[in-house]
């Protein structure tokens, strides 16, 4: 019997490609950026940041603590006043100027995100950084145009706006986060996570180059007690968080009862659906690109996939052909499509969902690839025979590893899709187009990818339904969080 | 002889019904000389929950209803309010408001559910984009409705208040179970009448009469309730309020208003506080 070919495999083979290190710059300690300087921390404590792809330490951070935080909290609030009087114009050359910095040195930032998160190079590069710059780039226009964006209102700023961010798109996030809150004049202390604190202090020095006047943006790195101290801060007007939806719940609990408002970004168990007349090659590019983008580390992961009885069988002998021609390894490797998981402990989490999968009787599926020796890695998974009840279709893994069902009918699926707490996002394919928009319709979620997935831009709405939290960031819609009407 | 009035049972609005608790229970509600004007109905937790039930039954059809049908729909309560001005003039004064007063609240409560019926094609305009991406996808926002409102009505102006919180979270699609006014009880099921007589489809408002002190944790707590409205200045409940809405990650909206006369109490960004934003992506090249 001759082996089958598989019609995704490519009929020559790569060559290591890495990306040059050379160009960047780390330092071998980063301190806290506060009122537009570099400080030591009060406690003089440090942690370290590794590269997941080899264990290796990259530098050490400074761990904020409450003085610091305060101190961070303090510097923000003297700059509020002058920062939101500001002729509005100005404001916005300030975060152009950002915009453009940005774009000056995206190679060395898509390097050392890479380096620290371990996300492809071709990630980093084509699509966490420039849209970083597109960010601060889209909003810097609104700051002079708020009058246009409320019609009848007058919109003013919050004050002191705590920002914590994850460590799935480091960069990216503190763009979302703190183009808006600035363009619409309010000042900021952002934490990154610690897994990841690199970009984010990359991005300081940038923002101090901006000749932003000191104090309205203040970066200072820790962990979840660091977040913790932001949250329950008295002198913040505004909290916005991207991370888990246990964590985003601790939020919303701690700041009840008190003025400050919230934006939360939260988990999702996001489905992903192809019915019998989709365009099957595409939906199963679609399907890749849903769930291994970024390790799967993606809170809009198209990680449940829904499949039409009478195409499954097609669709997951493709998908698993597909997916045994995915490189996983080196980060900063040009050709590599799945990194490094960004922290042991991610993948110990990882881990112990798919070992849940299989206890609870689900049919994994996992390709041959060879996985480097150091570092943290994840062969691309997936599994089949499970239905809604299994803990791997209810709960977010954060890696990559698929869930897949089938069913019958478009009200099947519906419901099926819809049976979750969670509602970030949903992917359909089809080519009937009265189909596409039934199923936007009638789809639980803040974000509707049709015959496409894992799409971003700065013009585009982004944020959740349910428990995948509330607010919105990105468009028109992302400037709302950050005002009060007067 | 002169003849002997019949007196309303005021009852509970569940699901288009008229039921009594299932509690059993009751309270009284007395005018200011102090004789009894009505039993209340004492709305029991199973009452809250079966109206969540009903509530989410009939929010999904009632998202579908057509703009402009919803807004024809709005019309019509306003319509079927006034023609029954006079006795809800004569409610209001039996539970305390002067004469001025209570036409002031019945006139301004008919005018607030037409101002949102007119906004019912309209909002969705307001609110929506579409979305220059740089990639090569067709990509729009569009508003849709928060799914199940719990709402405390406003403890003043029974009837006024009720509305204004009812009008806006219905006019986006959403169904909605209210807590009347506990001291003004009545005008909110007299309301119920003119809306169980006026198209509305049964499940999409809801109306309890009780306790804010006993209902209220259940009423922030309940793990199919989308969104809370709370109206009052009562620092303790909002505080317990939101740490109980954050179980399921509820939007809590506070109105601290004591009056909602003027015209600042309406406008479409009320609408907006119970809708949620949807953005759609399709690519465009073949």
């Amino acid at each position: 019997m001759t082996k089958r070919k598989n019609p995704f495999a490519a009929s020559w083979t790569y060559e290591p490609a890495p990306e040059s290190t050379d160009h960047i710059q780390i330092k071998k300690k980063y301190d806290l950026f506060i009122n537009g300087e570099f400080i030591k921390p009060q406690n003089n404590k440090y942690f370290e940041t590794v590269n997941p792809a080899n264990d290796e330490k990259i530098a050490e951070v400074a761990l904020a603590e409450s003085e610091d935080v305060n101190k961070a909290v303090k510097a923000a609030r003297n700059a509020f006043k002058g920062w939101s009087a500001l002729e509005p114009k100005e404001r916005g050359k300030y975060i152009y100027r950002i915009a453009r910095l940005i774009q000056e040195r995206a190679r060395e930032f898509a390097v050392i995100e890479s380096l620290d998160g371990g996300k492809p190079i071709r990630e980093s590069r084509d699509i966490d950084i420039p849209l970083a710059a597109n960010h601060f780039f889209y909003y810097a226009g609104w700051a002079d145009k708020l009058e246009y964006a409320f019609p009848n209102r007058k919109a003013k700023p919050l004050g002191v706006a705590g920002q914590i961010i994850p460590w799935n798109f480091p960069l990216l996030m503190a763009a979302w986060k703190l183009a808006p809150a600035l363009a619409t004049g309010n000042t900021v202390v952002l934490k990154p996570a610690e897994t990841t604190p690199l970009t984010a202090l990359k991005l300081a020095e940038i923002i101090r180059d901006s000749g932003i006047p000191k104090g309205v943006v203040n970066i200072i790195t820790g962990a979840g007690k660091t977040g913790a101290e932001i949250v329950n801060h008295p002198d913040i007007d505004k909290i916005s968080f991207t991370g888990s939806t246990a964590v985003g719940k601790y939020i919303q609990k701690a700041v009840a009862g008190t003025p400050k408002k919230i934006t939360l970004e939260l988990g999702g168990k996001s489905a992903n659906i192809i019915f019998e007349d989709a365009a099957i090659d595409q939906a199963v590019n679609g399907v890749i690109d849903a769930i291994f983008f970024n390790q799967g580390h993606v809170c809009c992961a198209g990680s449940r996939l829904f499949i039409q009885e009478s195409v499954a069988d097609t669709v997951i002998q493709k998908l698993k052909d597909r997916m045994s021609t995915l490189i996983v390894g080196d980060p900063l490797d040009k050709n590599t499509d799945i990194g490094a998981i960004n922290s042991k402990r991610q993948l110990k989490t990882i881990e112990n969902y798919i070992k849940i999968g299989i206890n609870e009787g689900g049919e994994i599926y996992q390709t041959d690839c060879k996985l480097p020796k150091k570092g943290n890695w994840c062969a691309p998974t997936l599994f089949l025979n499970l239905s809604q009840s299994h803990k791997i279709v209810q709960e977010e893994i954060f890696g990559p590893v698929l869930a897949i069902q089938t069913f019958r009918t478009i009200d099947e699926v519906v419901e099926k899709a819809n049976n979750t707490p969670y509602g970030l996002a949903a992917g359909v394919w089809t080519q009937k187009g009265a189909k596409i928009f039934y199923l936007t319709q009638k789809l639980k979620a803040g974000v509707i990818w049709a015959n496409t997935f894992n799409k971003f831009d700065a013009t585009s709405p982004f944020g959740g339904y349910k428990e995948s939290g509330f607010g919105r960031e990105g468009g028109l819609h992302g400037l709302k969080p950050y005002v009060k009407f007067e | 002889m002169s003849r002997l009035n019949i007196n309303k049972t005021y009852k509970l609005y569940i699901g288009g019904k008229f039921p009594r608790t299932e509690s059993g229970r009751y309270y009284p509600v007395y005018n200011k000389k102090g004789s009894l004007i009505a039993n209340m109905c004492l709305a029991s937790r199973k009452d809250f929950r079966n109206a969540v039930v009903a509530a989410r039954k009939a929010q999904g059809s009632w998202a579908g209803v057509s703009a402009l049908n919803k807004g024809q729909i709005l019309y019509r309560i306003a319509e079927m309010l006034e023609g029954r001005r006079d006795q809800f003039i004569e409610e209001l004064i039996l539970q305390g408001s002067t004469k001025k007063e209570a036409e002031t609240e019945v006139d301004l409560s008919i005018d607030r559910l037409v101002y949102y019926a007119g906004w019912s094609d309209k909002y969705q305009q307001f609110f929506s984009t579409v979305n220059p991406v740089s990639s090569a996808h067709f990509n729009f926002t569009a508003m849709e409705p928060t799914g199940i409102v719990s709402a405390v009505a406003p403890e003043q102006q029974g009837l006024l208040g009720l509305v204004s919180v009812i009008a806006p979270v219905i006019v986006g699609g959403n169904s909605i179970v209210i807590l009347a006014s506990e001291g003004k009880a009545l005008s909110a099921i007299s309301f119920s009448e003119v809306l169980n007589s006026s198209d509305v489809p049964g499940g999409v408002v809801n109306i309890l009469t009780g306790k804010k002190e006993e209902l209220i944790p259940h009423i922030a707590s309940h793990m199919d309730v989308n969104a809370m409205i709370y109206c009052g200045d009562d620092q303790n409940k909002i505080k317990s309020i939101q740490e109980l809405a954050s179980n399921n990650v509820k939007r809590t909206i506070i109105y601290k208003k004591s009056s909602w006369n003027d015209s600042n109490n309406e406008s479409p960004y009320f609408i907006e506080k119970t809708l949620e934003a949807k953005t759609t992506w399709h690519p465009v090249k073949v």
